[in-house]
This record gives structure tokens, C-alpha cells and sequence, in this order.
């Protein structure tokens, strides 16, 4: 807090009172409205002013706001949010455009991440960029009409008239299809070769999803790399703003569909943040138990399928059966597997059930050995070393400037992890480590994860041990489902329970962004509220988004075989990126 | 007219190990990898051979409008019948050869290389790029080991002073090679690997990077004598490493040779698909360097030591 007065008044001193407007927002976040001349130098300074990682940038639609405030006169607003990590400390800029397709200068030539942003939000918003060195749809299919996340734009098919395929458009959608080198920035001739073009995905093995790479060759060799993302995007954001604050959970299940419960948390931490709500001890806890059982089963999946990218065939079968495990004590808590929809605003869905301590004990009993036979199996195989070793390498400064988060910072020697440095539901009372490796490669990353699995055992074990009593729903009016205690006796509590249970609840003005570390890295949910019962705006932050955009930058100049390593070792998951 | 006899029953028997290989490792591997395998069709899902056989013939045989039609065809044909050549010089008892040459292992050298066509060809006819680079990986891989594989096996010619494959075996009678040649077993094995590529020598195929290599663009029973070809691969180098190394049919006398001969190369069938369960699979040029800067100088340094003792123990 202290830090962000500092350098508010620092910024204002340097570029003169009139230049930012700042508003409060209920995260606390220090936020500051500037006019679109002044953004690029003032996140010039502020980058070259320990704010090193542009963590996220996303646009707004206000002109369906309801209540505007007197800053947000703006038809659109362009959100940047930059961390610091010397003085842990976000700032959000927010830059007001009017205008119905409205521009503003790029970022693109500070921040090397904030090209597919910078995409992103054009895509979107039909926002642009000037300056921008390829200002193209980024998820969005290149002959879609509209930009989705203005408001007029519907959110439902049945919304949009139905659909028919005529002999031009399909036509027009083939041509599309043609694959021309240069429009995607790629040459097809070298000084004295011609490049082979190598097409991975949206149909392969090695993707882990729909993910397309277009690898440009020389042999075997990777001399550049394109992904085009967008098949597995499903307007997450967009049904954010359909949905009421409470059915909107289940969506958030299945962006990183390996985190289950995790995106819940992150997406209720800005909910809660916004409503005030303060939530029990017990509530925290479990949350936590069953975030890192999700923790240890995205790992899982990970070490599995890493080793099968690099050919060897059974750890997967070992590790899917260890996750069995897992599932099965989720499944006793919540009901589901996978995508178990089980937080909610101001608590859980219901308390643990009897015997939840046995199954959760047995299982913290017997996988520690299991780790380190799957360990030995595979990060102790000489023919993984020789294949993850000095591949895929980043220093810190690169990843910092990708805005590489979670294990893979981690892996480049910086002891950073947000449950330690920024904690959140209750993750300042357990005891933990922060595992890192020094040399950022294929190999480092992996060791990083392991590790993890063993410190989230740890936080397990703390959980079972010290499982406090109490509700398992806070006692606050905006808790959905409400507590039925009351609703009997008064007619004001009962009136309360229906509108709460039949509209959904209302949370007051404002915005909060919350911050976890997810599985793959820091995961946010920056959500916006003009009082009503859905989001006016849900931007999500993903780790896998910026992670993917690193790729090409790391895989360059490495071979085919490399980049099955590479793309492993980076674990993301498509829904992660696209949302 | 015996010898028509043991052609066919040759043949007949091995067709039948490279079908049944289809059960063996999919049985294998589960167990390996804590599941059940196929066990529906028939006692212990036996029947799934003949269902995956079935399912290959029905399937469509599609040749791809851009493939090299002819040399597409061909390629599948040369992998299986290069194996069964080899299998002709093999001696699985006394008496029980389909023939009997005095050239014997060059013969079966001369065959196994032969095998390298069918993934250039078949790579290179299917126009496709993922075939191209499983077809380039292949060459290169496979004449490099060809190399090794040769050399591995001049110990045991020196020792028996034949390249007859019986008189080989009836050289071991007093001790299996494998004892005095063991640089040498082990090279000959893992350039069988690399010949027949299997894990962790799949580098053509390479599921996880190109799909299934050389062979992506094939289907039916074209693919299916790809299929076949490897697994008679498999049982063509487990058969040579039991004859060449560990006493062919040699065996105490309570089995009749062939059992002994049979029982000691199902060993090494296993091994191959043991093998597949564990390792990961190394990367090409990685592959290359072990190759030519490990493996050439043992086999070299093993070949010199074996002459000059063998020399040494004439004088």
C-alpha cells in the first residue's frame, strides 16, 4: 500500500497532475485513468521502474454501464495491469477511448507480450493498435463478423439467426484455409534453402488439445514457429456477463479444466473481494485441501504425459492411477471428478463428509513413496536428462518479459510463488517451501513440479491435521446459497433468501481482481460489477496464454523431437489459453 | 519333398508369432502397465489377434491421390518379404533349415538391409511431410546401424570360423557365445533395436512428433504388412541372437531342440517389449552420436581384441 502512494505521487511529479485521474477500487489495487497519448511513456517509465512483468491487458465495453461514474465517460476502456515484483505490487492503468471502433498507441515495442494481448482485445472490442506489428483476430475464426465482447454482440447462437453454409461462404472458408507462408510472417526461402513448412496440429499427438504450430524447417530444424490458438474458445468472458454471479461458477471449472476447484477459487476471491464477505476459518481450509489435491492431480498429468511426449509409454498409466486416487477422495467430498463446481460465494457447496480424514490420510500415507518410484522412473532416466536437458532454456529476464509465471519462473532460480508472497484464503498459516531450480530448461522445469506435488502433500497433511471447526458458509447476506437459519421466522430474511436464490445476489459497484497461483502459474479474475446480478465485465487471466506466445521465442533453433519436449514442459491446456 | 515341409511349416509358423505377437504385447504391456489388455474376445482375449487381422482386411485400402501409386504399393511388401528371407537360413534343430547356406549370415545381413527400402520407399512415395522425415530419420538410422550390426557379429565368425549358421551353433556346444562375445551380444541387440525400430529406436515413427512417420499414410493391409514386417522383425533378431549367441537349439536333453530353440526366443521377444514399456526414446541425432562415437570404436576395439586372442590361442 505504502509503495503504491509512493509511486503514485512519483508518477504524478513526473507527468504532471492533470494526467491521471485515480479511482478506488474494493482490491485495493492502486488504479489510474490516463489518456491514450500518455500510455506508452508511462508504461515506459513504469517498466523501467521495477513494474518488469505486464501481467495482464484487457478491454472493457462501458456503454451499457448502468451507473456511470464520472471518470468513465468512455464508451471503451483499455485495462493494463503490470506487477511488481520487487515490491509486490500491482498498478492497474486504464486507458478511456471514445468512439465507436476507437484506437490507441501500442505497446508491443515495450512489452514483447503484449502482442497477442494487443490481439486479443482488437479481436474482442474491434480496438486497435497503432504500431502494432501484426494486428490480426487472434481466437476468433479470421472471417467471423462482429468483435464478441461488445455489448452488442449476442452472447447465444439462438441469439444470432440460423446458421447456413452456402456454396460462397464455404468457399470463402476454404480459401481461408489455404496456408500462405507470408501471411503469417514466415518466409519460404532461406539465403540458399527453401523452408519445408510442417503443419503440428490442430490434429496431433504431441499438442494436448487443438493447438495448431506451424513450424517452419530447415531439416529437422525449428528456424521459426507460429501457433494459432482459438479452436478450443468458448466466450468464457462473454458468459460471464450472461450468467448471474453464481451460476457462472461452473464455467470456471473448465478453463484449466486439470485445476477443477482452483478456478472457482480464483474467481470467488474477486466476488468476495467486491461483496465484503469475509469467510470462516474451516471454509479457507478446505479450500485449500482441495486446491492443492487439484494441484497434485494437474501435476500428475503433466508428469505423465511429459513422458510420453519423449516416448516413454507406462508412467502415464502409473500417474492416471495415483489421480484415480485423488478423484476418488474428490468425488467423496464433492460429489464430481473433474469439474466438481463445489465453491461458493462465501463458502462451500456443504461441509466435508464423515470420514473425509481417512481417505485424505491414506492417500497422504502412500504417495510420497509412489512420487519417488514415478521420480526415479523418470527424471532419473539418463535418456530424459539427455533429451530435457539444455532445451527449451529462458533466463529470468525473458521469462519476466513473456510474463512466464508459476513453475516455470520458478525453474529460472526466482523463489516466487504467490500462495507465499501474496497469500490468499488463508495460505499465510501453513507451512511450506518454495521449490526452484536454477537453469530454466526443460529438465529444471520438471524438477520444479515434483517437487510441488511433495510441498502440496505438505499443506494436505496440515489441512487433516488441523481442520478447524465451524461453518462451512460465511454469515454474511450475499452467501449463495443463503443460510436457511432465519428464513422461517422474519419475512425480511425470507424475502432476502428468495431474491437471492431465485435472481441470484447483487454485488455492489465496483472491481476487484484476485491473483492465485493456479497449477500452471498465476490465474486472475478481473471482474467488474455495475450492481447488478451478473458481471458487467469477467476478464480472465490465464498462465497458459502467456506461456504459449513464449514458445515460438523458445523453441527456435531447436528440432522437432525439441519441441514435443518444449511444449511438455511448458504444461498448458487449451482451454487455459483460449477460455 | 521334406523340404517343401519345412518351408511351408517355416512360414506357417512364423506368420502365426508375428499374429500372436499382437496378443503377446498388448497382454504384456498391460500387465507392465498395471491394466488388463485385451480380454474379451475368446479365452484371455485371445481372439483379439483374429479381430485385429479381420479389422485390417476390411479396412479400406486407400491409396492417397498425391502418393506415388506403384511405389507406394511396393514399399509394405519389401519390409515383410526382406524378414522372411532372412528366416530361411536359420537353423531352429538339426536338420530343420530351409537352407543351409555356407554364407549364411551375410545372407541374413544382406536381407535385414534391405529392409531399410520399404520405410525410404514407403516414405517417400506417401508425398506426405511427416513420412518424409519419418523416411529420412529411418535411412539414416538404419545404415548406421547396419554398419554395427555387421561388425558385432565378425567376433562370433572368428571364433567359429564359418558363416554357416549351423556349424555356428554346433560351434557353441561346449559354451554360448554370449559368454565370450558379450560386447558383442550386446551391440548385435541393440542394433536389432535400431533395425527393427522399436522403442526406444522408434525415431521413424515417433508417435508423439510425427505421428506414425513413414507409414502415416497407410491403411488396411498395407499398413498391416508393416505391422506384420515388425513383428517378424522382432522375431527374425530374436531368433539370430539365440542362434548366434546364446547355443540355438542347444539345451539339455529333457526338451527336444526345437522347444529350446522356441522357449530361448520368446525370452527376447519379451525383452523387446519390456524394453518398450520402459525407456523413453532418445532423440535422433543423440541416436546418431551413440552410434557412430560409442558403439563404432567397442565394436572396432571388440573385433581387434577377439583377433588377437584368437590368434594368440592358434599360435
Amino acid at each position: 500500500m505504502q509503495y503504491a502512494d509512493h509511486i503514485s505521487s512519483d508518477l504524478i511529479e513526473r507527468f504532471g497532475p492533470d494526467v491521471f485521474r485515480h479511482q478506488v477500487t474494493a482490491d485495493g489495487v492502486l488504479t489510474l485513468w490516463t489518456g491514450k497519448e500518455n500510455i506508452v511513456p508511462v508504461v515506459q517509465y513504469l517498466k523501467s521502474n521495477h513494474y518488469p512483468l505486464l501481467y495482464d491487458l484487457c478491454g472493457i465495453d462501458e456503454r451499457d454501464r448502468a451507473g456511470k461514474e464520472t471518470f468513465t465517460l468512455a464508451d471503451f476502456t483499455v485495462v493494463y495491469h503490470l506487477f511488481s515484483f520487487r515490491h509486490n505490487n500491482f498498478i492497474r492503468l486504464k486507458v478511456a477511448l471514445s468512439g465507436d471502433y476507437p484506437s490507441l498507441p501500442s505497446i508491443t515495442s515495450i512489452f514483447q507480450n503484449a502482442n497477442w494481448y494487443e490481439r486479443e482485445v482488437y479481436d474482442m472490442f474491434g480496438i486497435r493498435f497503432e504500431g502494432h506489428p501484426h494486428l490480426q483476430r487472434l481466437l476468433m475464426p479470421l472471417t467471423w463478423e462482429g468483435h464478441p465482447l461488445r455489448k452488442e454482440h449476442p452472447a447465444r447462437a439462438t441469439e444470432m439467426g440460423p446458421f447456413h453454409l452456402y456454396d460462397e461462404k464455404q468457399d470463402l472458408e476454404q480459401e481461408m484455409l489455404r496456408f500462405k507462408p507470408e501471411e503469417w510472417g514466415l518466409q519460404s526461402q532461406g539465403e540458399d534453402t527453401d523452408f519445408m513448412f510442417l503443419n503440428i496440429g490442430p490434429q496431433h499427438p504431441g499438442t494436448h488439445g487443438v493447438l495448431r504450430i506451424i513450424l517452419q524447417l530447415e531439416g529437422e530444424e525449428i528456424v521459426d514457429a507460429v501457433p494459432e490458438i482459438g479452436f478450443h474458445h468458448r466466450g468464457a468472458e462473454k458468459m460471464g456477463e450472461r450468467q448471474s454471479w453464481h451460476t457462472y461458477i461452473p464455467y470456471t471449472d473448465r478453463v484449466d479444466y486439470l485445476g477443477g476447484v482452483m478456478n472457482n477459487l480464483a474467481y470467488l476471491l474477486a466476488v468476495e473481494e467486491m461483496a465484503g464477505i469475509k469467510v470462516p476459518e474451516r471454509v479457507k481450509v478446505i479450500r485449500v485441501m482441495l486446491c492443492e489435491l487439484f494441484r497434485i492431480n494437474s501435476h500428475l498429468v503433466w508428469f505423465g504425459t511429459f513422458a510420453q511426449d519423449l516416448g516413454q509409454l507406462s508412467p502415464v498409466f502409473y500417474m492416471f492411477t495415483e489421480r484415480e486416487k485423488i478423484f476418488d477422495i474428490i468425488e467423496a467430498v464433492c460429489g464430481d471428478r473433474m469439474h466438481p463446481n463445489w465453491f461458493r460465494i462465501g463458502g462451500v457447496a456443504q461441509d466435508l463428509p464423515k470420514g473425509w480424514d481417512r481417505l485424505v490420510r491414506e492417500f497422504v500415507t502412500h504417495f510420497p513413496k509412489h512420487l519417488k518410484e514415478y521420480n526415479d522412473m523418470v527424471l532419473r532416466n539418463s535418456l530424459i536428462k539427455a533429451r530435457t536437458r539444455g532445451i527449451g532454456v529462458y533466463t529470468l529476464e525473458e521469462a519476466i518479459e513473456w510474463g512466464v509465471t508459476g513453475p516455470g519462473l520458478r525453474a529460472c532460480g526466482f523463489e516466487w510463488d504467490f500462495r507465499k508472497k501474496r497469500p490468499y484464503s488463508g495460505y499465510e498459516m501453513f507451512d511450506f517451501d518454495i521449490p526452484i531450480a536454477q537453469n530454466g530448461d526443460c529438465y529444471d522445469r520438471s524438477l520444479v513440479r515434483v517437487e510441488e506435488m511433495r510441498q502440496s502433500l505438505r499443506i494436505i497433511e496440515q489441512c487433516l491435521n488441523n481442520m478447524p471447526e465451524g461453518n462451512y458458509k460465511a454469515d454474511h447476506p450475499l452467501t449463495t446459497p443463503p443460510i436457511k437459519k432465519h428464513t422461517m421466522q422474519d419475512i425480511e430474511t425470507l424475502i432476502n433468501h428468495f431474491l437471492n436464490v431465485s435472481w441470484g445476489p447483487v454485488i455492489p459497484p465496483g472491481e476487484a481482481m484476485s491473483c492465485i497461483e493456479a497449477t500452471k502459474g498465476a490465474n486472475s479474475y478481473y471482474l467488474v460489477s455495475d450492481g447488478n446480478t451478473s458481471s458487467y465485465r469477467t476478464r480472465i487471466r490465464t498462465p497458459s496464454f502467456a506461456h504459449m506466445q513464449m514458445v515460438p521465442y523458445i523453441s527456435k533453433g531447436y528440432t522437432v523431437a525439441d519441441l514435443l519436449s518444449i511444449l511438455g514442459s511448458v504444461d498448458y491446456v487449451l482451454a487455459d489459453i483460449d477460455r | 519333398m521334406q523340404h517343401v515341409w519345412i518351408v511351408l511349416g517355416v512360414l506357417f509358423v512364423f506368420l502365426n508369432i508375428a499374429a500372436g505377437l499382437i496378443w503377446v504385447e498388448r497382454r504384456l504391456l498391460a500387465l507392465w502397465q498395471d491394466r488388463l489388455g485385451p480380454n474379451r474376445a475368446g479365452p484371455l482375449g485371445l481372439f483379439i489377434v483374429l479381430a485385429d487381422t479381420l479389422k485390417l482386411f476390411f479396412k479400406e485400402d486407400w491409396i492417397p491421390p498425391f502418393a506415388d501409386k506403384w511405389v507406394f504399393i511396393l514399399a509394405p511388401t519389401v519390409v515383410v518379404a526382406s524378414v522372411l528371407m532372412g528366416l530361411a537360413i536359420i537353423p531352429f534343430a538339426p536338420g530343420i533349415v530351409v537352407a543351409d547356406l555356407n554364407v549364411g549370415l551375410m545372407f541374413f545381413l544382406a536381407m535385414s538391409s534391405l529392409g531399410v527400402y520399404s520405410i525410404v520407399l514407403g516414405g517417400w512415395a506417401s508425398n506426405n511431410k511427416y513420412s518424409l522425415l519419418g523416411a529420412l530419420r529411418g535411412a539414416s538410422q538404419m545404415i548406421a546401424y547396419e554398419v554395427f550390426m555387421g561388425l558385432s557379429l565378425m567376433g562370433v565368425v572368428m571364433l567359429s570360423r564359418s558363416f554357416n549358421l549351423t556349424e555356428i551353433v554346433a560351434a557353441q556346444e561346449k559354451i554360448w557365445y554370449v559368454f565370450l562375445q558379450p560386447v558383442g551380444f550386446i551391440i548385435f541387440f541393440i542394433a536389432g533395436l535400431a533395425e527393427t525400430h522399436r522403442l526406444p529406436f522408434d525415431i521413424p515413427e515417433a508417435e508423439s512428433e510425427l505421428i506414425a512417420g513413414f507409414h502415416a499414410e497407410y491403411s488396411g493391409m498395407k499398413f498391416g504388412m508393416f505391422f506384420i514386417g515388425e513383428y517378424l522383425g522382432i522375431s527374425l533378431i530374436s531368433a539370430m541372437t539365440v542362434t548366434l549367441f546364446f547355443g540355438g537349439w542347444l539345451g539339455p536333453a529333457f526338451l527336444p531342440p526345437v522347444v529350446w530353440f522356441f522357449l530361448k526366443t520368446f525370452l527376447f521377444i519379451g525383452l523387446f517389449i519390456l524394453l518398450r514399456a520402459s525407456l523413453p526414446r532418445p532423440r535422433y541425432d543423440q541416436l546418431m552420436a551413440y552410434g557412430w562415437k560409442l558403439l563404432l570404436p567397442l565394436v572396432l576395439a571388440n573385433l581387434l581384441i577377439t583377433g588377437a586372442v584368437a590368434l594368440w590361442l592358434k599360435s
